[in-house]
């Protein structure tokens, strides 16, 4: 159902400034409990895809519908509400303070939404919580594992409900076993209605997505349904 | 709409200083620096404002000192004898007392002193309410009696005694041709500091053992507070009917005050540097903050995903440049208070600092604050949302 995708892009196109065409017509629909790979080798465009998919920039062709709104139209601002109400970034950095516990490192994830500290708190536990890591509340995330961290960035990512996850290499810093625990968690997200959507360059990890869409020289190549690297 | 809570921004501005704890407190000492010299410059001349007032409260304003010129042939002129007790028949004159300083004498600790030797004092004749007029204080033994004046007795002056090397009253010293004994010890004179070095006989034994004539050198005159300006102006005629163009006439207290204004212009002066130095401190602020800007790319980038707009990132740099700005402001104003207090403490004036002084300080800190985030924060604010990425 073409309604009922929370990401949709049609005839997408990005030309950088000096003419450069990071993405050529490309489309494509995110639907709820989705498990998506996006593959390619760098340069491929999957890095400008991500982008516009997570309203972090607009299209120079084309429509990128996030939740119903078209960016194309939509102001600075506007787009930062889209992203803070929508989208759930994980970062192959994590990017975790290393000056705040790791509760209040997740409760961050709703500073933006005008919910008061107190309650954020509260949220951010009962996330924690839900992805094993109750026992950590009051630790720096220096102190944590690199799969506990980045699971500590996904609970932040999840703080707000958002209706996608975008993870950007999630597994890039983690060895296999972490990488796996990390990914479980993403596909557990995925049954319960969240769509993900995971940027990768590693084909074993995107072979155990449900989905996966390869981008090549800024077009999506077409995949045979289940990939197998 | 994306919204951020006003102690959201506070916590996220003392986070962010805590990050560099080191370059935080360099940045805001720079600052303290400058609000510092201020706050001290600005103490430092208000206590002795303070001081001068309470100085002029109690030594009056109504003190007139009555000189005779040089005259035509450059020869010092001395005013008549009767100059005093003329003086004290204006209405107005509540005192009048007169000083003749003896030229041909000297003050020696003894009689083999050679006589050139005169450590710089003078030896003088006083009428004894010399030091009422002028509200000296005694500041070892006393003032000469009643009876005591028509003996060899002197007091001295403050820089009289330390130049005679004599402390306690009952020492002889040795004036013109035979002893005298030391009574008293007088306080520095705030309004007639020309007394100082003097050796002062009193005018009874002066004229009967050292042979003054009883001619005047000058003449100290108290006078009702609002009527200073027409008793000065017929003080000449009145002191000396004959020569009254050879008077001047002076108010001692307008000289204090004078020096003070002059110390004002200094102060003026060096208030600038502080301010030079302010300016210093906040381009140092810039400077920290751009450098954080640079370096928290990927922060931001976080920020911006998770929703904050431009606004957003800009407050916070701006929030933490303030308050880097302001916690230097505080603590420059107590190190200036510090400064201030041990200043007045050194030099025996009351501490005057008034709170408007602090407040000025704090306040100018925050505009400087302000300022030198402006650059920074819309600098950080523009950084792309992108940059939190890995694949970048």
């Amino acid at each position: 159902m073409t309604d009922a995708a929370v990401i949709e892009c049609t005839d997408v196109s990005r030309v950088y400034p000096g003419g450069v065409r990071a993405l050529d017509r490309v489309s494509l629909a995110v639907r709820p409990g989705d498990f998506l790979a996006v593959v390619g080798p760098s340069g491929s465009g999957k890095s400008t895809l991500l982008q516009l998919m997570g309203a972090l920039d607009r299209p120079t062709g084309g429509e990128v519908r996030v939740a119903g709104t078209e960016l194309g139209r939509l102001s600075d601002g506007a787009l930062s509400r889209l992203r803070g109400e929508t989208i759930g970034f994980v970062f192959q950095q994590f990017h975790l303070s290393p000056l705040m516990s790791v509760c209040d490192n997740v409760a961050e994830g709703l500073l933006y939404s005008g919910v008061r500290h107190r309650e954020r708190r509260l949220l951010a536990v009962d996330k924690l919580t839900r992805l094993g890591l109750g026992h950590r509340l009051r630790h720096r995330p220096d102190a944590l594992s690199g799969g506990e961290r980045q699971r500590v960035a996904i609970a932040r990512a999840l703080v707000g409900d958002p209706a996608v996850i975008l993870a950007d290499e999630p597994t890039g810093n983690l060895d296999t076993a972490n990488g796996d625990t990390v990914i479980e968690i993403l596909r557990g997200l995925a049954a319960g209605g969240t769509a993900v959507v995971v940027v990768t360059h590693d084909r074993e990890v995107a072979a155990g997505m449900d989905r996966v869409i390869e981008v090549r020289d800024g077009r999506i190549v077409d995949v045979p349904d289940r990939v197998t690297g | 709409m994306s919204r951020l809570r006003t102690g959201d921004v506070a916590r996220l501005a003392a986070r962010g200083l805590r990050g560099h704890p080191v370059r935080f407190l360099l940045s805001a000492l720079g600052i303290a620096i400058g609000v510092a010299a201020m706050v001290a410059v600005t103490g430092i001349a208000q206590s002795s404002q303070a001081d001068l007032d309470q100085k002029l409260d109690r030594l009056g304003t109504n003190l007139l000192t009555v000189l005779p010129a040089e005259d035509l042939n450059g020869e010092q002129t001395r005013l008549p004898p009767t100059a005093a007790a003329m003086l004290r028949r204006i209405a107005p004159v509540t005192a009048a007392s007169a000083v003749g300083q003896l030229d041909d004498l000297g003050a020696y600790r003894s009689p083999y002193v050679p006589e050139g030797q005169t450590s710089s004092v003078v030896v003088a004749a006083v009428d004894t309410t010399l030091l009422a007029t002028v509200r000296g204080e005694v500041s070892r033994g006393h003032w000469f009696t009643p009876a005591g004046s028509r003996y060899p007795t002197v007091v001295l002056g403050a820089a009289a005694a330390r130049r005679l090397g004599i402390e306690t009253p009952g020492t002889r010293v040795w004036v013109g041709d035979q002893w005298a004994v030391v009574v008293g010890v007088l306080a520095p004179l705030d309004l007639a500091p020309e007394l100082d070095p003097a050796v002062m006989l009193p005018a009874g034994s002066a004229q009967q053992y050292f042979g003054s004539d009883g001619t005047a050198t000058s003449v100290y005159v108290r006078t009702d507070e609002d009527r200073v300006a027409a008793v000065s102006d017929v003080v000449p005629a009145t002191a000396a009917p004959e020569s009254p163009e050879l008077v001047s006439v002076s108010r001692p207290s307008s000289a204090l005050e004078a020096k003070l204004a002059a110390d004002d212009a200094l102060d003026q002066l060096l208030l600038g540097l502080a301010a030079v130095g302010l300016l210093v401190g906040g381009i140092g602020v810039s400077n920290t903050m751009i450098i954080a800007s640079i370096e928290r790319r990927s922060e931001i980038g976080l920020r911006r995903a998770l929703g904050a707009t431009r606004p957003h990132i800009a407050i916070q740099f701006l929030a933490e440049s303030l308050l880097m700005s302001v916690a230097g402001g505080v603590g420059g104003v107590v190190l200036g208070s510090l400064v201030t207090a041990y200043w007045s403490r050194a030099q025996g004036v009351p501490p005057a600092l008034p709170v408007w002084v602090g407040a000025l300080g704090i306040g100018l800190t925050a505009v400087v604050g302000s300022l030198a985030g402006l650059y920074p924060a819309v600098r950080a604010s523009r950084e792309s949302p992108v940059s939190a990425l890995a694949s970048l």
